[in-house]
């Protein structure tokens, strides 16, 4: 199961990548068959889905902190409830992300590391600051509904384990755009103050949230390729574009106005034209400068260091115990 | 980093409905009481069982996915197994 492709990750550098095996392969995934833990695989692919897979659960924990900043000044006890089970269901999503990753030969204790020491990256929308309650509600709509564009075609994933972690995961994030959307619609029909929190989250979560799908296609690096094996399977800009198309109505119906000038209806395309992406604010964001790149690794890392002493008392004591039992018997 | 590796632990789960424990998924647990636990936390949110295994990961002995061939193919050719391959008159109805 999940474990022994610890063991035969070292084994598949040995052989080397003869011809034969990757055509078979190839013919597999060409075919829709699912790539198991065991099953012999490219060690690019390998690469390629470590990092993809790590980096989506490394995005999941970073995740919780922006909402997390929400949990304590929730305005009712049924909001908390709600956000509190959004909160714990995102780490539940880094776990089951985290599993799927270590599957393919890394520990989960490495891959960790590299996101402590700021080598992995983790997915820029969450160096943004959640200033108001609305941002709340916008993260719930907007982030969580891009989340779920990307994650959709993720079920279909040529890797098994990612694939069926993807499955889980999109189960469960149909209630955090609800929530979210429920909490715009709550504001947005309230005093003119809290409509004009909504549009105001509205108007600086916009960008960022289209920001999440990545480089438009022509400077996409990893697109190709992934493509072909079967991990992606939509276009960063067709996800995009998928999008824009779904939020567009649902924000007229918060009478809320989205903050691009150029955004209109193509009755040629059927779809909505929109205003050019500022790539460098996304560049920046990604090479660490975002309003709250450090602020969130010096929370994980804090977090982590101080959670230490849980760890090791949880194996000295696992440790004593297995001592008891090997003398008694 | 000197903090050795967490142990892997596979959990199973019965659901509701009867049917036999299923797979689910892992996770990293330093014994089987703190598996336990995790378990009921990443996998059980929304009353997705009543019955919860872990096992140790390095417990469960796996079939090598280069012995498929071998090991199920011979199934494959036994038609006979099935009810399908057995002729039955239409008069005598369902059977
Ligand atoms: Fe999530
Ligand atoms: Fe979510």
């Amino acid at each position: 199961m999940y474990t022994q492709a610890l063991n035969a990750s070292q084994s598949d550098e040995l052989t080397g990548e003869d011809a034969a095996k990757i055509s078979r392969f190839e013919a597999r995934v060409a075919a829709e068959e699912r790539i198991e833990a065991n099953d012999w695989m490219p060690a690019a692919y390998r690469k390629t889905l470590t990092r993809q897979i790590s980096q989506h659960a490394h995005s999941e924990i970073v995740g919780m902190l922006p909402e997390g900043n929400w949990l304590t000044r929730a305005p009712t006890l049924r909001r908390k409830a709600a956000l509190l089970a959004k909160v714990q269901d995102e780490c539940g999503h880094g776990l089951y992300l985290y599993a799927a990753a270590e599957t393919l030969g890394t520990s989960r204790e490495e891959l960790v590391d590299q996101m402590l020491s700021g080598k992995a990256k983790y997915s820029s929308i969450f160096n943004y600051p959640t200033l108001t309650w609305a941002d709340i509600g916008t993260i719930g709509w907007l982030v969580d509904g891009a989340a779920i564009m990307n994650q959709i075609p993720l079920c279909r994933c040529s890797y098994g384990p990612y694939a069926r972690a993807m499955i889980r995961v999109c189960k469960e994030e149909s209630f955090h755009q609800r929530q979210g959307y429920e909490i715009m619609v709550t504001l947005s029909r309230g005093t003119p103050e809290q409509k004009a929190m909504a549009q105001g989250a509205l108007d600086r979560w916009w960008w960022p949230c289209l920001m999440m799908f990545g480089p438009p296609d022509q400077q996409s690096q990893h697109g190709d390729q992934s493509t072909r094996w079967k991990i992606k399977r939509f276009s960063n800009d067709d996800l995009r574009q998928k999008f824009i198309d779904a939020t567009v109505p649902q924000a007229r119906y918060l009478d809320l106005k989205i903050p691009d000038d150029n955004l209109r209806w193509n009755e040629a395309t059927g779809h909505w034209d929109y205003g050019d992406i500022d790539w460098q604010e996304f560049n920046n964001v990604l090479a660490g400068n975002g309003p709250c790149n450090r602020d969130r690794l010096a929370a994980r890392r804090k977090a982590h260091d101080e959670g230490a002493w849980v760890r090791e008392a949880a194996l000295a004591y696992a440790e004593k115990q297995k001592r008891k039992t090997t003398a008694a018997a | 980093m000197t903090v050795q590796n967490i142990s892997l632990w596979e959990v199973f789960i019965r659901s509701r409905n009867g049917l036999a424990h299923k797979h689910v998924g892992s996770l990293h647990a330093a014994d089987a009481a703190l598996a336990l636990r995790a378990a009921r936390d990443i996998y059980t949110r929304r009353g997705e069982g009543l019955s919860i295994w872990v096992v140790p990961s390095n417990a469960i002995i796996a079939s090598d996915p280069a012995d498929k061939e071998m090991l199920f193919e011979p199934a494959m050719s036994k038609i006979y197994r099935h009810p399908t391959f057995y002729d039955v008159p239409d008069e005598v109805g369902h059977m």
